[in-house]
């Protein structure tokens, strides 16, 4: 199972993950993203996969990864 | 409250060192011992040391050794580098041996005193409250700012130079020096089984003898403080700015991870801040948070953004302005920053924050209602 982790030094509240992925992801108040679960890197469900792909590709800062570490 | 004589504590690290030769250890024999000692990190994180060791993903890496003391509470570093400097360039000769380093550093904050070694090298670097985070004092060490890296890919893994590098605090070295010495078993001879070993404790605040005394892990709070003489205290800011208040009526807690664990307290770093009976502790919190918020490295969002409004709220509970939802907003924005940035930095600033709101509810209640006639810090 992969998850979502967020570069927060690249991050700079684009978006466009929170658009892609609003089952992992809302918004918090200054616009970044905020995971739903409240896990540091949320685990995504198998079915989001190629969503979470893609807003890993679409973001502008690089600051997404998919990412196999515990945590 | 009356505090009783202090008992003997255990002087290591600050005890006169007898000039035996440091043994030379392979990296199997580094990390059994280590294991075997059970001696955690002191850097603030408390992470088993055996576990970094073995993490170290290669040979020819770096190592550092962590005299950053960015906490501005804290002078363990200091002292201990004053009095036993060979102590904290044996544990890194040691280390560098065992793990096969290219580059041995010795990381000295601003602060901190001149240290003169032939075998290590001594760097004088930026302080700064987050420098002396692990990615940070990387981050610095290859020519960069002193700000924290994104933590994804561990510095054990790809650090210095893109090198295994282990940084390890300049007391978790000397300890490591004093148990290739005298032995694991020596060192598990004081302290809780589950967290042996000596501490070094900064105190100050509201005490007629502020300074730094070594103490066995799971010594009573008490003990280490009757050392520096307090006055009167309401409460003890227990593990620095990043730390969290444990209230006079528990001042005989055990200074260990399961003792301290009800307050959101661990030992960390060992600072324990004394506040005066006559201080309010939501002035002081709210001091604490501003400059905390100020210190933020300016590269998380969250942290950006989070930590100012978290002061600014705390500040104006402090000022006593009568508004019933502060406390409910204060605790949805120190949850809000929490784990959403590359260092420690909003995590242990919300801590702080979230400890205030619970050790001092009853204070919080009287500074919505206007009450409160106590004055900051003295």
């Amino acid at each position: 199972m992969s998850r979502l982790h967020v570069d927060w030094t690249r991050c700079d509240g684009h978006g466009a993950c929170t658009e892609l992925l609003p089952e992992l992801l809302a918004t918090d108040d200054w616009g970044y993203p905020l995971s739903r679960t409240g896990e540091r890197d949320p685990e995504i469900p198998a079915e989001l996969t190629r969503h979470a792909e893609h807003a890993v590709h679409t973001c502008p800062l690089l600051a997404l990864r998919l990412t196999r570490h515990p945590r | 409250m009356t505090l009783t004589a202090s008992t003997e504590l255990t002087r290591r690290l600050l005890a006169p060192t007898a000039d035996t030769p440091l043994p030379r250890w392979d990296l199997d024999t580094l990390v059994r011992e280590a294991t075997a000692s059970g001696l955690s990190g002191r850097g603030g994180g408390g992470f088993p040391t055996a576990a970094k060791l073995r993490a170290l993903a290669g040979r020819g890496g770096v190592v550092v050794g962590n005299a950053m003391e960015g906490e501005p509470l804290s002078r363990k570093d200091a002292v201990l580098l004053t009095t036993s400097p060979a102590l904290v360039l044996d544990g890194l000769r040691l280390v560098g041996a065992a793990v096969g380093a290219r580059r041995v550093v010795l990381a000295l904050g601003p602060s901190l005193p001149e240290v003169t070694s032939d075998e290590v090298e001594v760097l004088r670097l930026s302080g700064g409250f987050v420098a002396g985070q692990e990615t940070a004092l990387v981050n610095q060490l290859d020519d960069g700012p002193a700000v924290p890296r994104d933590p994804l890919v561990r510095v054990t893994t790809r650090g210095v130079g893109g090198r295994p590098t282990l940084v390890l605090n300049a007391e978790t070295l000397a300890h490591l020096a004093l148990i290739a010495r005298h032995g694991a078993a020596w060192f598990r001879s004081v302290g809780p089984p589950e967290e042996p070993g000596t501490s070094l404790f900064t105190v100050s605040g509201s005490v007629a003898h502020p300074g730094v005394v070594e103490a066995a892990r799971g010594t009573r709070l008490s003990e280490v403080l009757a050392t520096a003489a307090p006055r009167p205290f309401s409460a003890v800011l227990v593990g620095g700015f990043h730390g969290a208040w444990v209230p006079v009526a528990a001042a005989e807690v055990r200074l260990d991870a399961p003792s301290l664990a009800p307050y959101g307290a661990s030992v960390g770093a060992g600072i324990l801040h004394v506040l005066s009976s006559d201080s309010c502790p939501l002035i002081a919190a709210a001091e604490f948070t501003s400059w905390l918020a100020a210190q933020s490295a300016g590269q998380c969002g969250p942290c950006i953004n989070g930590l100012p409004r978290l002061a600014d709220s705390l500040t104006r509970l402090a000022q006593r302005v009568s508004d019933p939802t502060l406390p409910a907003e204060i605790n949805r924005l120190q949850r809000l920053v929490t784990g959403r940035g590359a260092c420690a930095h909003p995590d242990g600033t919300a801590r702080l924050v979230g400890s205030t709101l619970r050790v001092f509810a009853d204070h919080v209640v009287e500074h919505i209602a206007g009450r409160c006639t106590l004055g900051g810090a003295r």
